[in-house]
């Protein structure tokens, strides 16, 4: 059978992750075999940035158990393993979701993730597209555990730009990465150890180069804002669209988060993981595989929508609270609680339809910011 | 009386200086490998002793040269651990302080064996006494010819450096080790690559123990299968324990392991007894990280035989109801000792070395500290008990260093063993604050000494 599998794809390995067979090239990680395969099958990643080098096997949410370690050498790996850091082997099987032991591992990670990140994410800034927020509702639990005073630091600027909120780190070492490949002369990284440890630069510098700006697309949380668009605006009320520019420095193919036709702040294009996307460089060099990262003058300079040509929407999966409001047609929910809890009406303290017409308003449609004026009130 | 290989000369006056260690027989090794052996034959002369990696695994030797991944052209190099930073153990420093010649003498012989031109001491950086010892000892040699280029007209050139770590306990996890000698931060690598394929600028690289090299000059001169005569079973040779604690006598002994646990706690050559007549409660056998066990399994293991001072013994029943030899600090608790503070200190020291680098070790190590805390200011529920087990279980095995292991089995095994203590803790929260257990079930097996012995001490 083996002899047929090498006459089907030459050179490949065939693994298998939750039952779910795949062909992949030798030298692929676990994660990236399960990220071709889609679905709940891919472990969460929140270190791992497979545009970054060395990048992974940090945080530890990607842990799978290896059932059988190869063709060749099919005893199980005793321990959970990181996917993001372990290549695949051809005949390796992988227990993903269908694995207990990741399950609880993966929600014992999530947990320790939390407990000294604040749960404020009403006001944060990176709500609505933060991977810590999407980790812990797929694996965490609803409750804590943790009984004591939350680890903080006072917000930092480091650089004219970039504000840092160490309290919300969860030190997944991507910006160091980012400043070590992309950027010359690191300023920044990490300093002391343990629970401790915080990013920050030696002593008080500022950042500063061109490519700076993509620390804040590479942070998983909100760590890392865009003094350009703190507090400006929730993610979710904006329309991203994306669009290009000539730019000597970058790709210059961004992601702009409109508002009307108010260009409030600019990203690089992600793809499906949360990644910056790859392109073909003009120039024909390095391949078709160069990251788009983008420069700071296309990042924060370039907020007017003259300075770019429109391509299309952007691509939102639909479960993102991001595309709330930006399929018109969809079924809104129930409203009231009758309807809810199919006929059952308890009585409420405070019915909030009664106060405010919040569903109502197509928050999305608006032309700039929600205020209370266009809420109209009931009782008025 | 046991007999000592790497502790035997420790006595002899000046035996620090090079000429009165040469008289001593020193360098014979050096002599005996370059003139008449082969780099292999070296090698296998060590696979032969079964010698175990002193440094807390206990990682055969031997094979680990062998698995040295020996590319053409790539230089290999040496790294010796002397980063000991374990509580309870001292034993290297001790060696290192006394007789520094040893373990000049044993990096020669092992850097021949493997082919490394270079070799690096890394050494802790409170040491910095001996780094000034490990200095001369290397100038010594140095100018008496056993370093530099083509050492006794062998052709085999060497040069060791001495490398002052800046205090962390993490950097004596060996991939650590190497990101910090090669001035990085000393966060460990995620295996694999193992450092025999990927280590010290990305070449091969063996890591050792000061002890385990040392212990190569005996292996060399007597032979592997002379040595391997010693002991008991896989475990071979002697081994260096620095005992601590509530003992009559705290030091460094070298036991050739087939003493028991019961004799070097109690004989007077070895530890001399628990200090002020106390009563034996506990003991962590081979430094802090190992589980530590009450007195009834600690002097016989669960199936009623007598536990010995050899890695299978100490190891027998897994961490049910055995521990681990570890790297050999053998820290003794008498019954005035409280497991639960024990238990906070080790944890606090755990929270305070983590390199904060993957999420369960970062968060889980101070999360036991403060939980511990409360339990031992009597500010501590039930439920937290239930809580630390969770808590160590979903640390342990799930981080990138063994340092999450480390910090997940000592509390694993102080609720493993001595639960009544902790629940006695949460349901006395005011008398725990003023005395403590004693000694409880804990009993311990052998009867305390008479008086009159206790009055000559």
């Amino acid at each position: 059978m083996s002899e047929e599998k090498k006459l089907f794809k030459p050179d490949s390995y065939r693994v298998t992750i939750d039952n779910i067979t795949i062909d992949v090239e030798p030298g692929t990680t676990i994660l990236n075999a399960a990220r071709q395969i889609g679905g709940d099958v891919t472990p969460p990643a929140m270190c791992y940035y497979s545009k970054l080098q060395g990048s992974g096997g940090k945080c530890r949410t990607c842990l799978v158990e290896v059932a059988a370690g190869s063709a060749a050498d099919p005893r199980p790996i005793p321990k959970l393993v990181a996917s993001c850091r372990t290549n695949v082997m051809d005949g390796m099987v992988v227990k993903n979701i269908t694995s207990e032991r990741v399950l609880d591992a993966r929600a014992g990670v999530v947990e320790f993730l939390l407990i000294n990140h604040p749960l404020d994410c009403p006001i944060c800034d990176q709500a609505g597209e933060c991977h810590l927020q999407d980790l812990s509702y797929e694996h965490g639990k609803e409750g804590t555990r943790y009984e004591f005073k939350r680890r903080t630091f006072e917000k930092e600027d480091i650089g004219p730009y970039i504000q840092l909120h160490m309290t919300r780190c969860i030190l997944c070492y991507r910006c160091t990465y980012v400043a070590d490949q992309l950027t010359d002369n690191r300023a920044h990284g990490i300093l002391d150890r343990g629970d401790h440890a915080e990013i920050s630069t030696y002593i008080s510098k500022a950042i500063d180069n061109d490519f700076s700006g993509n620390m804040i697309d590479v942070c998983p949380v909100g760590a890392l804002t865009d003094k350009t668009f703190r507090f400006k605006n929730r993610v979710w009320f904006t329309k991203p669209v994306d669009a290009h520019r000539d730019c000597d420095k970058c790709c210059g193919k961004v992601t702009l988060w409109q508002r009307g036709d108010d260009v409030l702040r600019v990203t690089a294009r992600k793809d499906e993981w949360g990644e910056v996307q790859s392109y073909a460089r003009p120039d024909d060099k390095g391949g078709g595989n160069q990251p788009g990262w983008i420069c700071n003058d296309c990042r924060f300079h370039k907020k007017k929508t003259s300075d770019w040509v429109i391509d299309g929407l952007t691509n939102i999966n639909r479960h993102s609270v991001i595309s709330q409001g930006k399929y018109p047609g969809l079924v809104m929910p129930n409203e009231t609680i009758a309807e809810v809890m199919s006929g059952r009406d308890p009585k409420l303290l405070m019915d909030i339809h009664s106060v405010s017409d919040v569903n109502s308003v197509e928050l999305g449609s608006l032309p700039g910011a929600a205020t209370s004026n266009i809420f109209e009130k009931k009782d008025q | 009386m046991g007999r000592k290989l790497l502790l035997d000369k420790v006595n002899v006056p000046g035996i620090r200086e090079y000429e009165v260690y040469r008289r001593e027989g020193g360098y014979r090794s050096v002599e005996k490998a370059l003139k008449t052996m082969s780099p292999d034959a070296v090698t296998e002369e060590v696979k032969k002793s079964g010698l175990r990696g002193r440094g807390g695994a206990g990682f055969p030797t031997g094979m680990k040269w062998g698995l040295l991944a020996k590319p053409e052209g790539v230089p290999r190099y040496l790294v010796v651990n002397a980063d000991e930073s374990e509580p309870g153990t001292f034993k290297d420093r001790y060696l290192m302080e006394y007789i520094p010649h040893l373990l000049i003498e044993g990096i020669i012989t092992s850097s021949y064996a493997i082919g490394s031109n270079r070799s690096y001491i890394y050494i802790r950086g409170e040491f910095a006494w001996i780094v000034d010892i490990l200095e001369q000892a290397i100038t010594e040699a140095k100018n008496n010819g056993w370093l530099g280029k083509n050492i006794l007209g062998s052709g085999f050139d060497c040069e060791i450096y001495v490398q002052r770590g800046a205090g962390a306990y993490i950097c004596g996890e060996e991939t650590a080790l190497l990101e910090s000698l090669e001035g990085k931060r000393g966060n460990p690598r995620i295996k694999p690559p193992f450092p025999a394929v990927k280590g010290l600028w990305d070449c091969p690289t063996v890591v050792n123990n000061v002890e385990t090299i040392a212990a190569v000059v005996p292996i060399i001169n007597d032979g592997g299968e002379e040595y391997a005569k010693m002991g008991i079973g896989k475990s071979t040779g002697t081994k260096l324990i620095s005992a601590c604690g509530n003992i009559k006598k705290p030091g460094v002994y070298e036991i050739d392991m087939t003493i028991s646990v019961e004799e070097f706690i109690y004989s007077d050559e070895y530890c001399g007894g628990i200090a002020n007549g106390r009563k034996l409660k506990a003991c962590i056998p081979g430094g802090s990280s190992v589980p530590v066990l009450p007195a009834n399994l600690l002097l016989t293991t669960a199936k009623g035989e007598k536990r010995m001072m050899t890695y299978e013994s100490l190891a027998d029943g897994g961490f049910a109801t055995g521990t681990m030899m570890g790297s050999g600090g053998f820290i003794v608790l008498d019954d005035t000792q409280c497991v639960v503070k024990h238990t906070y200190t080790l944890a606090r020291f755990y929270r305070h070395e983590s390199c904060g680098q993957c999420s369960p070790c970062r968060e889980g190590t101070g999360w036991m500290e403060k939980i511990l805390l409360n339990i031992e200011n009597g500010k501590g529920k039930m439920s937290d008990i239930d809580l630390l087990w969770d808590i160590q279980r979903k640390v342990e095995g799930n981080t990138i260093c063994p340092l999450g292991d480390a910090a997940a089995w000592p509390v694993a095994a102080a609720i493993r063993h001595f639960r009544d203590e902790f629940e006695w803790h949460v349901n006395n929260p005011e008398d725990c604050l003023r005395r403590n257990y004693g000694l409880a079930g804990y009993a311990d097996p052998v009867p305390p000494t008479p008086k009159g012995e206790l009055a000559g001490a």
